[in-house]
């Protein structure tokens, strides 16, 4: 499978990174040559296998849904590139 | 004193238990150190001032309790340290302040040391030569032409040049073992679980886990011990003892048995790689320990399956990064045009690579092609590790192909690139605990590791293994200050 120019621009849009047009046909090679890479798994056949969704062997554990911070609002919005008083500031969504 | 600098960590701790030195002194060694080592570019953020003022106030109330009492230590710019700033090598983090501190931080300040600089690093982890970094690349003490390794490159360039007694470094696929190896440092991967990634800069969140870099096996004993710890705050922490590893830390390693797997003789493996391989067998050998031949037969598809899992994993993870709640933002007329503004100047050219690989290999219709089927190889890559251990107690490979590459030899080919991390990838998809330790030189002076894999949560065997090979490697620095 190779990644033509059309599949960068069509994944670039699914991931929100716009690409400079200079840059595509670049892209596509390098990740080309990613997926070549890649599909040598395609050698293994892996049909009765079992896919790993966890290295530990443990089941991922349940805790008390209790409330252990709060009021933090201040910290949460403090790095926030542009802010209003209690709320995040991005650009207008609704016409 | 005037070498303090020179000395291990834990000669370093128990001289200021001792008094021998203050905390004040050994401050100002390595800031001293630090500062006329700007060529080597291993620092991001420099907490001297800070350091100096922690040091002054713990020599007023000399607290004794801690396994790390008065040492500053600086630390990969991945994890969150509070109200310093964390960028992770990117400049899309450029300006981001954390309101929190990682559990593994806060464990070693727990311990009693305080934070000497935040270390340069590949972007977002995502490299193997340090060269991807929005902060430029880091230098090698041992040429400065030479690339440090990576991802956590600042870390042992700083450690190997004496500008922090001990750091610590995170590992997804080698960021702690390859640069460990390219700097003639010992460098551990604990066991998947170990180390809280709670405040750790995520990559890829089923691989990434937190280790010590040190200047000696000792050391690294008494880091593991300080900075892991079961966290709530980490789903994936498992809850075992914090092991005394210094106390059980020993080079009597008679009767274990190590395994060699023989694919990890790879084509174009250079002869002297092979032969500080055959010399580690002999040093082991010496020590008591029984060889065995292994085979791991799914080897050479360890590093294809990390590069659908390790892409995936990070384009989900760097989802967060959207110019509204930290970080970078860029303008634009609409939401999604601040968001892909804001990402594609953010973010440099290898982490959009793997965003965009992770985003395709994710995508509808080629989900069962590319990451289902990784997930089923990487059981099978586990499964020859499983295996494995059940007649052996731990494995013996080269930590890398290679010694230290030149600047820019690679940044044009990421395949090349990636190939660099063929020996220690597997470990990662495994979950298991491995260390790099310097062992030996190339021809060209360079200095080249060992890497140990043990069984899960078995640090201690991987740790007396590598003490029985440092005894007889008898490794020692090599380098000329160059940069000063």
């Amino acid at each position: 499978m190779s990644i033509d120019k059309d599949t960068v621009k069509h994944i670039s849009k699914l991931a929100r990174i716009s690409v400079d047009e200079k840059k595509i046909s670049n892209l596509s090679k390098d990740l080309t040559s990613i997926v070549k890479f890649i599909e040598k798994l395609n050698e293994l056949k892996t049909d009765k296998i079992t896919p790993l969704t966890s290295i530990i062997n443990a089941s991922l554990k349940s805790r008390v849904d209790e409330v252990k911070d709060g009021e933090i609002r201040d910290q949460i919005l403090e790095n926030s590139p542009e802010k209003n008083k209690e709320f995040f500031v991005v650009p207008k969504v609704i016409e | 004193m005037e070498n303090i600098s020179e000395l291990t960590l834990s000669e370093i701790s128990n001289g200021i238990k001792s008094k021998e030195f203050s905390s004040e002194e050994v401050t100002k060694s390595f800031i001293n150190n630090s500062k006329k080592s700007k060529k080597l570019n291993a620092y991001i953020t420099e907490c001297f001032d800070e350091a100096l003022k922690s040091a002054k106030d713990f020599d007023k109330k000399k607290d004794f309790t801690g396994l790390l009492s008065g040492v500053p230590i600086a630390v990969k710019d991945l994890f969150c340290t509070k109200n310093v700033k964390t960028t992770a090598g990117s400049k899309i983090l450029h300006n981001f302040i954390p309101t929190y501190e990682s559990t593994v931080t806060n464990n070693l300040w727990t311990q009693g040391a305080f934070l000497l600089g935040k270390l340069n690093c590949d972007e977002f982890a995502m490299g193997s030569s340090n060269e991807t970094s929005f902060f430029g690349n880091v230098k090698n003490p041992y040429g400065e032409k030479l690339v440090p390794g990576g991802s956590s490159g600042g870390s042992a360039s700083a450690l190997a040049a004496n500008l922090t007694p001990a750091t610590i470094g995170t590992d997804t696929g080698g960021s702690i073992r390859q640069p460990a190896s390219f700097t003639g440092t010992v460098g551990l991967k604990p066991t998947y679980g170990k180390c809280s990634r709670w405040g750790i800069v995520a990559f890829a969140s089923s691989l990434d886990q937190a280790g010590p870099m040190t200047n000696n096996v000792e050391d690294c004993a008494l880091l593991l011990q300080a900075m892991s710890s079961f966290d709530p705050k980490d789903s994936t922490s498992i809850n075992t003892k914090v092991e005394n590893y210094t106390s059980k830390l020993t080079e009597k390693v008679k009767g274990i048995k190590i395994g060699i797997p023989k694919e990890y003789r790879v084509d174009n493996m250079p002869e002297e790689i092979e032969n500080l391989w055959k010399k580690g067998i002999d040093f082991l050998k010496d020590a008591g320990a029984i060889i065995k031949n292994i085979s791991l037969p799914h080897t050479k598809y360890a590093l294809p399956t990390y590069y659908i899992v390790a892409p995936a994993e990070a384009s989900s993870n760097l989802a967060r990064y959207d110019g509204v709640k930290y970080g970078h933002r860029a303008n634009g007329d609409s939401l999604n045009e601040m968001y892909e503004n804001t990402r594609s100047e953010g973010f440099g050219d290898e982490v959009k690579r793997r965003i965009l690989m992770g985003t395709y290999v994710l995508s509808s219709g080629y989900y069962d092609a590319y990451y289902l089927k990784a997930q089923k190889v990487r059981q099978l890559i586990k499964s020859d590790f499983d295996n494995a251990f059940n007649d052996i107690d731990a494995i013996l490979t080269p930590s890398t192909p290679n010694a230290a590459f030149k600047i820019g030899d690679k940044s044009d080919d990421p395949i090349s690139m990636y190939l660099n991390d063929i020996f220690t990838v597997p470990v990662n998809l495994s979950g298991l605990p491995a260390i790099s330790v310097p062992a030996g030189y190339d021809k060209n002076n360079l200095p080249l590791g060992l890497q140990l894999i043990g069984k899960p949560f078995d640090e201690q065997t991987v740790l007396n293994l590598s003490l029985a090979i440092e005894k007889r490697a008898n490794f020692k620095k090599n380098f000329k200050t160059w940069w000063i």
